[in-house]
């Protein structure tokens, strides 16, 4: 057989004579690749946005619950009877290296009166580890502290939307006097924006005041016990199960629960909501892919169909060949490399046509685009093998020709 | 030991249930060096013997021998070696490549036959100067006259320097000067040592073979040495 270089050469040459037939011939090629490469870049950009937005909430984190309640009274859902007591708060904190910090919250929604404005928002009492665990540093002034957890100061540290809708824009909220259930709380610092959570939910519409505060103010509980959810957070994502077997050992140990009862606790991670939204991104993105691959399997006929032509066309051409010494061989590559090249020329245009594509398209829609070289790659190879798979019939057959009949055709 | 030797050889078409003899029972030895004519009236067997001289076609029966090896029974690779090392084929209508230089079209046995670039390039410019377009190289066919597309294959048919040289009707397509000319131009390869073999069904062009053989109903009624036009002339 011939070189490779020598049919490469041949193969470019006799496309270049039919520039528009090749062009169209890989237009389905194009479209093809073109499509898998932006389905694949917006999918990819969503599971990201899905992956920060879930992350907005905080980083490695575990929620803890006081248990369910099992009384005479009825069954209620976590959370519904206390059990964790402040000392199993330190236990947790103090105890267990995976973890990093601990932050008990507890939520209510209230009116808030500015000065000049009222505002329907959650008011969440916490302590101030709660911004360590969420990741989360004031746009301006300063968190409320530990001394402000002891003596219940009525400090508030607040979002940006609540503090766009309690004071308007160009106030400087630093300062200003917010009443809540009656009790005046002063503004001492304004979060960073973090946009919305998973669940389209604006978390930047909010109140923050130190637990003790929420406690003597809004809802007075058991002193012993810890009100409303915890926040753990684990030092690191592989952490997570580890914190929360721990957790569990810890707390029953504590409680003294036999082995054959229920724990009277529960725990939860955004582990498994991570997986599930990015898992129900995934099947779509495959399910599209799916879609484009039959595009590209149609352009791969339509390279096989003008190979065929071309085959007819070129008849006299490859008894010509033939009949000055090329081998069956020589005859197949030669047609082979032009369907792999007409392949491959297609599936580079359709990288290109799919990025360029996306940059336009996307920021209309908010869509982001990240276009993996894996895909890319993929991508390229996989037209390569339609060229070859769909140019492997019309090369056979114009191999097979016998040279004395090619020799002869009109 | 001669360059072909045909025994019994015989070429059946096979349509349908019809048969037809294009050759029936051709015995033949040519030696090196010879110049042939193959003269006979149409359907007379004298393409198809020519066909099959040139391996392009298979014989149905009987033994081709050319260059002490049984070419009848080679399979299709084998076949296109031959035709590459051994035999230059010329046709009555030229069969070049279109849209391909001249020089290309010379070139093109030499990249079947493996030779790298820069060999195959003085080769094929060494080619065309002898058939004397050496400053045509560049031209395509369909810049060229007849004689010149013909002169285009000859050269061809010689890069490789193959000991025989086939014509299938070579002036069949060209004016009485310019087929004057390429008989001039085969006599004078014929002088350099090269066997050839030409088909014709013209008297004035089979008068410059040294031997003409004519074919009658797919075999060989008449074998006759002759003085060559050429020599007579001079």
């Amino acid at each position: 057989m011939i070189s490779f270089g020598e049919t490469l050469r041949l193969a470019a040459r006799a496309l270049r004579r039919n520039k528009m037939r090749s062009f169209l011939t890989t237009l389905g090629i194009i479209i093809g690749v073109g499509a898998v490469i932006f389905i694949q870049s917006i999918g990819e950009g969503a599971k990201s946005r899905v992956r920060a937005q879930i992350e907005s909430a905080g980083t490695n984190i575990v929620m803890l619950w006081s248990g369910s309640s099992q009384g005479p009274g009825g069954r209620g859902g976590a959370g519904s009877q206390p059990s964790i007591t402040w000392e199993d708060l330190r236990a947790i904190q103090t105890e267990l290296p995976s973890v990093r910090a601990v932050a008990p919250q507890i939520s209510s929604n209230q009116p808030v009166i500015s000065e000049t404005n009222t505002w329907n928002t959650q008011i969440t009492g916490t302590t101030p580890d709660y911004f360590v665990i969420r990741n989360w540093p004031v746009a301006s002034g300063a968190l409320f502290t530990a001394s402000d957890q002891a003596s219940a100061a009525k400090s508030a540290v607040i979002g940006q939307t609540t503090a766009e809708n309690l004071f308007g824009p160009g106030v400087d909220p630093i300062g200003q006097i917010i009443r809540i259930r009656d009790a005046p709380f002063t503004v001492v610092g304004v979060l960073d924006r973090k946009g919305q959570n998973a669940m389209g939910m604006d978390q930047d519409d909010g109140i923050y005041i130190p637990l003790s505060a929420f406690q003597t103010r809004m809802q007075r509980g058991l002193g012993k016990f810890v009100p409303g959810r915890i926040s753990v957070s684990a030092v690191s994502a592989e952490a997570i199960p580890r914190v929360r077997q721990e957790i569990a050992e810890l707390l029953r140990e504590r409680h003294k629960i036999d082995t054959d009862e229920e724990d009277d606790f529960s725990t939860s991670s955004m582990a498994e909501m991570t997986s599930m939204l990015t898992s129900t991104q995934e099947t779509m993105t495959m399910l599209l892919s799916a879609i484009a691959l039959v595009s590209l399997i149609v352009g791969g006929i339509g390279v096989m169909n003008i190979m065929l032509v071309s085959v007819t066309e070129r008849t006299r051409e490859i008894g010509i060949r033939m009949a000055v010494g090329a081998q069956p061989a020589d005859i197949m590559m030669q047609f082979l490399v032009e369907a792999l090249v007409l392949a491959c020329i297609g599936g580079a245009l359709g990288v290109a046509f799919g990025v360029g594509f996306g940059q336009v398209i996307a920021p209309k829609f908010g869509w982001i685009m990240e276009t993996k070289a894996q895909v890319v790659f993929i991508s390229l190879a996989v037209s390569a093998g339609v060229g070859i798979v769909f140019g492997l019939y019309p090369a056979r057959k114009a191999s097979r020709l016998d040279p004395i009949d090619a020799l002869r055709y009109e | 030991m001669a360059l072909i030797e045909l025994r019994e050889l015989g070429r059946v078409y096979q349509t349908g249930d019809t048969e037809f003899a294009a050759l029936r029972d051709v015995n033949l030895d040519i030696d090196k060096g010879e110049f042939v004519a193959i003269t006979g009236s149409s359907g007379s067997g004298k393409s198809t013997l020519m066909n099959v001289l040139g391996c392009l076609d298979s014989p149905t029966r009987g033994h081709y021998v050319l260059g002490g090896r049984d070419v009848a029974q080679l399979s299709r690779i084998e076949l296109a070696r031959v035709r590459n090392e051994f035999i230059g084929f010329v046709f009555q209508n030229f069969n070049l490549l279109s849209r391909t230089t001249a020089l290309e079209n010379v070139e093109l046995p030499l990249i079947y036959a493996r030779v790298p670039p820069t060999e195959r390039h003085q080769r094929a410019r060494e080619a065309l100067e002898r058939v004397g377009l050496g400053h045509r190289a560049g031209h395509t066919p369909s810049q060229l006259s007849g004689g010149q597309q013909q002169r285009v294959a000859i050269a061809r048919a010689l890069v490789t320097r193959p000991p025989l040289i086939l014509a299938d009707e070579p002036t069949g397509n060209l004016d009485s000067a310019t087929s004057v000319e390429i008989m001039a131009l085969m006599t004078e390869l014929n002088r350099s040592g090269m066997t050839i073999c030409f088909v014709t069904h013209e008297p004035d062009i089979a008068a410059h073979a040294a031997r003409k053989l004519v074919l009658k109903d797919g075999a060989v009624i008449s074998d006759e040495r002759q003085q060559p036009l050429m020599e007579q002339a001079s």
